[in-house]
C-alpha cells in the first residue's frame, strides 16, 4: 500500500527489509512530487489545446471552409501548432515528468534540486506557448518539426541545459551500483536530444546550410527526434512498468542490451529515408534504406523480450489500468517499426511517399506507441506521488477504449486511404482533381471523414482523463490505506506496487 | 563495476557516425555547391529570386503551404510526376542553392508546386484560386485564404488590381475585391517558380522508354 515515509521510522530496518525498501521508494517519489506534477500537469493541458488543433485540421482537410476566412486558423497554421503542441507541449513535458520520476527510482536516490527542474519547467512552457503563438500569428519557419520562430527556441535551450544538468547530477549521486536497461535509454535520450536539436538550430536556422543540405538536417532531425528521444524513453519505460507490474523480471538482459545498441547504431542513419526520389546524393538514400532495414534487429530483439515477458501474465490485462495502456503501445511499438522499415523499401516509397500513409504512419508511432506509454506511465506514478487512488475506474475504461479504437481506426484509414492516394498518384491516367470523373483528391476524401471520426473518439478519451485527473487532485486524501483502481478486482493478484 | 563511461562513449560515437555521415559529408561534398555561368545567355543559373517573389516566398512559409504542396519532382520513372506535368524533368541539388530556406516538402495533398509558374502563368488564376479555391478548381480541399485580400467600396475609378469573380462569388454592387500586398507578392511567388534550366547534370537522365506518352494532364 502506499506508505508515507514516516511509517517506515517505526520499524526497525533491521528486521523488515522489504518495508524499509517500500519506505525508502516512497520517499523518492514524494521527492518527486513537484516537478513531476508540474510537467504532468503542463503535458495534459498541452493535450487538450494540441487535440482541439488536430480536431480543427482534421475537419479542415475535407470542409475546407470551416473557419475558412480566419487567418490564424488557416490548415497550414492549425495543423503546424497541433503538431508543436502535441509534441513539444505534451510529449516532452510527459516525457521529461516520466524520465525524472524512473530516474530517480532506478538510480535509488531522492530528487534533488527539484527548483531546478521548476525552473527548466517554467522556460520550456513559456518557449512552448510562446512558439505556438508565433505559429499562429503568422511567424513559422516552415521547416518541419522546428516551427518554433527563433525567438522561442533560446528559451527551450535554456531549459534544456538545465534539465542535463540535473540529470548528470542526479546519475551522479545514484546509489544503485548496477545500471538498468531503463537507465541506459534515459540516459541516451537525455543526451541525444541537445546535440540533434542545437545542430538543427544552427545548420536550419542561425547559419542555414547550402541547398539541400538543408533537407538531410531536417530530417536527420525531426527523424531522430522520434527515434533518439521518444523512443528510448517509451521504451524506458516499457522495460520499468513491464516487470513491476507484472512482479517479475524482465526475460532476458542481453536481449535488452542487444536491442539498445542495435537501435542506437542503425536509428540515427535512418531519417535520410524521408527525401527518396529527392533532389540529394543517391549513396545517403541508399544508407539511410539500409538503416531502416536494420531497424528490424532491434525492434524484433526487443518485441521478444517484452513479449516473453508477458507470456503467462495475459489475465493481468483485465485488471490493471497501467498494464493495458503499456502493453498496447509495446504492440504498437514492434507493428509501426516494421511498416516503417518497409516504408523505406524504393518501391514502397513511390506509392506511400507524399500520402496520408506517411500521417498514419506518424500517428501510429508517436500515438499508439508512444502517448499510450505516457498514458500507462501516468496511470502509475500519479497516485504515488499524490497518495491518493484514480477516482474513476469506469473513467480510465472510457479513456482506453476510446483512444484504443480512435487510433486504430485513424491509422487503418488513413493507411489505406493513403496507398490508394499514392497508387492514383502514380498512375497520370487518373486526374489529379476532377468533379466529373474518381480524380486522386476526392478519392480520399472518406479516409479523411474517418480520420475526423477517429479524432472525435480521441477527444471524448483525452477528456476523460483529464476529468479523472482533475478529480484526483482535487479530492481529500483518504485517511487511511486505499487499495488500488483496477478495472475489476482480481481473485488472487498480488499487485506489484 | 561502473560501466558508466562505456556506455556514454557508445551512446556518443552513434550519433557520431550518423552526424559525420549524413551531415558533414555531404556538407563537405556539395555544402558548396555553385551556380553555372552560361556564357550564351550571360546569365548565371539558378537565378535569385525577384524582390516580390522573395517576399512572397515569406508569406508562403508563415501560411504553411508546404504542409500540402512539395516542391520537388522525382524522376521520370519514378512516380509520374513528369507524366502529370509537374516538371519536364527531375529535380537536382543546384535547383536549390540559391534558397536561403529550402522547402521540398513531404507531402501531396495537393500538387507539386516546383514548376507551378510554369504550369500557371496568369497572375489572375492564381488570384481567384487564392481568394476561394472552388472557383477555378471545384472540389478542391484547399484552404481559401480571403483574408488575403480586401473588400473596398468603389470610389472613382475602379482598382485596375480588383480580382475579377465570376457569378456568385461576386462582390456587393458598388464594392471591389482587391489583393493585399501579401496576395501580390505570393503570386508573384508562385510565378516565379519553375526549373527549366538544362544543368549538366540533368542532361542524358535516365528515361524509362515507354515513358513516352501522355501528358495532358495539366491541373
Amino acid at each position: 500500500m502506499a506508505s508515507v515515509p514516516n511509517l517506515a521510522a517505526s520499524f526497525d530496518p533491521a528486521t523488515s527489509p522489504d518495508l524499509v525498501k517500500r519506505a525508502e521508494l516512497s520517499e523518492i517519489d514524494a521527492s518527486t512530487k513537484v516537478p513531476a506534477l508540474f510537467f504532468l500537469g503542463s503535458a495534459v493541458l498541452w493535450l487538450l489545446v494540441g487535440t482541439a488543433f488536430a480536431l480543427i485540421s482534421s475537419f479542415k482537410l475535407h470542409t475546407p471552409n470551416y473557419f475558412g476566412d480566419i487567418e490564424w486558423l488557416t490548415f497550414g497554421r492549425t495543423r503546424t501548432a497541433h503538431l508543436n503542441a502535441v509534441i513539444y507541449g505534451w510529449s516532452v513535458n510527459a516525457a521529461f515528468a516520466v524520465a525524472f520520476w524512473l530516474m530517480a527510482r532506478l538510480s535509488r536516490s531522492v530528487l534533488r534540486h527539484s527548483g531546478l527542474l521548476m525552473i527548466a519547467g517554467a522556460f520550456w512552457n513559456i518557449g512552448v506557448t510562446i512558439g505556438i503563438i508565433g505559429i499562429l500569428t503568422g511567424d513559422s519557419t516552415s521547416i518541419e518539426w522546428l516551427e518554433m520562430p527563433p525567438y522561442a527556441t533560446p528559451l527551450l535551450f535554456v531549459a534544456y541545459a538545465l534539465i542535463g544538468a540535473w540529470a548528470l547530477i542526479t546519475f551522479r549521486f545514484g546509489k544503485s551500483g548496477h545500471i538498468y536497461v531503463s537507465q541506459w535509454y534515459l540516459l541516451a535520450a537525455l543526451f541525444w536530444f541537445p546535440w540533434l536539436y542545437s545542430i538543427a538550430q544552427i545548420m536550419l536556422i542561425l547559419e542555414p546550410a547550402r541547398g539541400t543540405v538543408q533537407a538531410l538536417v531536417n530530417w536527420w532531425f525531426a527523424h531522430n527526434v522520434l527515434g533518439l528521444w521518444f523512443t528510448p524513453i517509451g521504451l524506458a519505460a516499457v522495460y520499468y512498468f513491464l516487470p513491476k507490474v507484472l512482479g517479475k523480471p524482465i526475460h532476458s538482459y542481453y536481449l535488452s542490451i542487444l536491442g539498445f545498441w542495435s537501435l542506437a547504431l542503425f536509428y540515427n542513419w535512418a531519417g535520410v529515408h524521408h527525401l527518396i526520389g529527392g533532389p540529394v546524393p543517391a549513396w545517403v538514400l541508399s544508407a539511410g534504406i539500409a538503416a531502416s532495414f536494420m531497424m528490424a534487429i532491434p525492434v524484433i530483439v526487443t518485441g521478444i523480450n517484452h513479449h516473453m515477458t508477458m507470456v503467462g501474465s495475459f489475465s493481468a490485462l483485465k485488471y490493471s489500468p497501467t498494464l493495458r495502456f503499456i502493453v498496447f503501445g509495446a504492440v504498437s511499438y514492434t507493428i509501426t517499426s516494421l511498416i516503417g522499415s518497409l516504408m523505406a523499401d524504393r518501391q514502397v516509397n513511390e506509392v506511400v511517399h507524399f500520402t496520408h500513409f506517411t500521417v498514419a504512419h506518424a500517428h501510429q508511432g508517436m500515438y499508439a506507441f508512444f502517448t499510450m506509454v505516457m498514458f500507462g506511465s501516468i496511470y502509475y506514478i500519479l497516485p504515488r506521488i499524490l497518495l491518493k487512488e484514480w477516482p474513476s475506474a469506469m473513467l480510465i475504461s472510457v479513456h482506453f477504449w476510446t483512444v484504443a479504437v480512435g487510433i486504430t481506426v485513424y491509422v487503418v484509414g488513413l493507411s489505406i486511404g493513403g496507398i490508394k492516394q499514392g497508387l492514383e498518384m502514380n498512375n497520370a491516367d487518373i486526374p489529379f482533381l476532377s468533379t466529373t470523373a474518381a480524380s486522386v483528391v476526392t478519392n480520399t476524401i472518406p479516409y479523411l471523414l474517418s480520420r475526423s471520426l477517429s479524432g472525435v473518439l480521441m477527444t471524448i478519451g483525452h477528456m476523460a482523463f483529464a476529468v479523472n485527473i482533475s478529480w484526483m487532485l482535487l479530492r481529500p486524501r483518504a485517511p487511511q490505506a486505499t487499495t488500488p483502481t483496477l478495472f475489476q478486482n482480481p481473485p488472487e493478484m498480488e499487485v506489484a506496487r | 563495476m561502473n560501466r558508466a563511461p562505456l556506455i556514454f562513449l557508445g551512446i556518443f560515437f552513434t550519433l557520431a557516425f550518423s552526424w559525420t555521415g549524413i551531415i558533414l559529408t555531404n556538407q563537405l561534398t556539395y555544402g558548396k555547391l555553385e551556380p553555372i555561368v552560361d556564357q550564351t545567355e550571360n546569365k548565371s543559373y539558378p537565378e535569385a529570386l525577384p524582390g516580390l517573389a522573395a517576399q512572397g516566398k515569406l508569406v508562403y512559409q508563415d501560411l504553411g503551404c508546404i504542409y500540402c504542396h512539395s516542391q520537388q519532382v522525382r524522376r521520370p520513372g519514378f512516380g509520374a510526376d513528369d507524366k502529370r506535368g509537374w516538371g519536364d524533368r527531375q529535380s537536382v541539388a543546384r535547383d536549390y542553392i540559391r534558397e536561403g530556406r529550402v522547402l521540398l516538402g513531404t507531402m501531396r495533398t495537393g500538387p507539386d508546386l516546383r514548376n507551378i509558374g510554369a504550369r500557371q502563368a496568369s497572375r489572375d488564376w492564381h488570384m481567384l484560386h487564392l481568394y476561394d479555391p472552388q472557383i477555378t478548381s471545384k472540389g478542391s480541399i484547399m484552404a481559401p485564404f480571403p483574408f488575403l485580400f480586401e473588400t473596398h467600396k468603389i470610389v472613382g475609378q475602379p482598382s485596375p488590381k480588383a480580382i475579377k469573380l465570376p457569378a456568385p462569388y461576386t462582390a456587393v454592387p458598388g464594392y471591389e475585391v482587391v489583393p493585399t500586398p501579401r496576395a501580390e507578392a505570393l503570386v508573384a511567388y508562385l510565378q516565379s517558380l519553375k526549373d527549366s534550366y538544362a544543368y549538366p547534370e540533368t542532361r542524358n537522365v535516365f528515361v524509362e522508354p515507354a515513358s513516352a506518352g501522355k501528358m495532358e494532364d495539366k491541373q
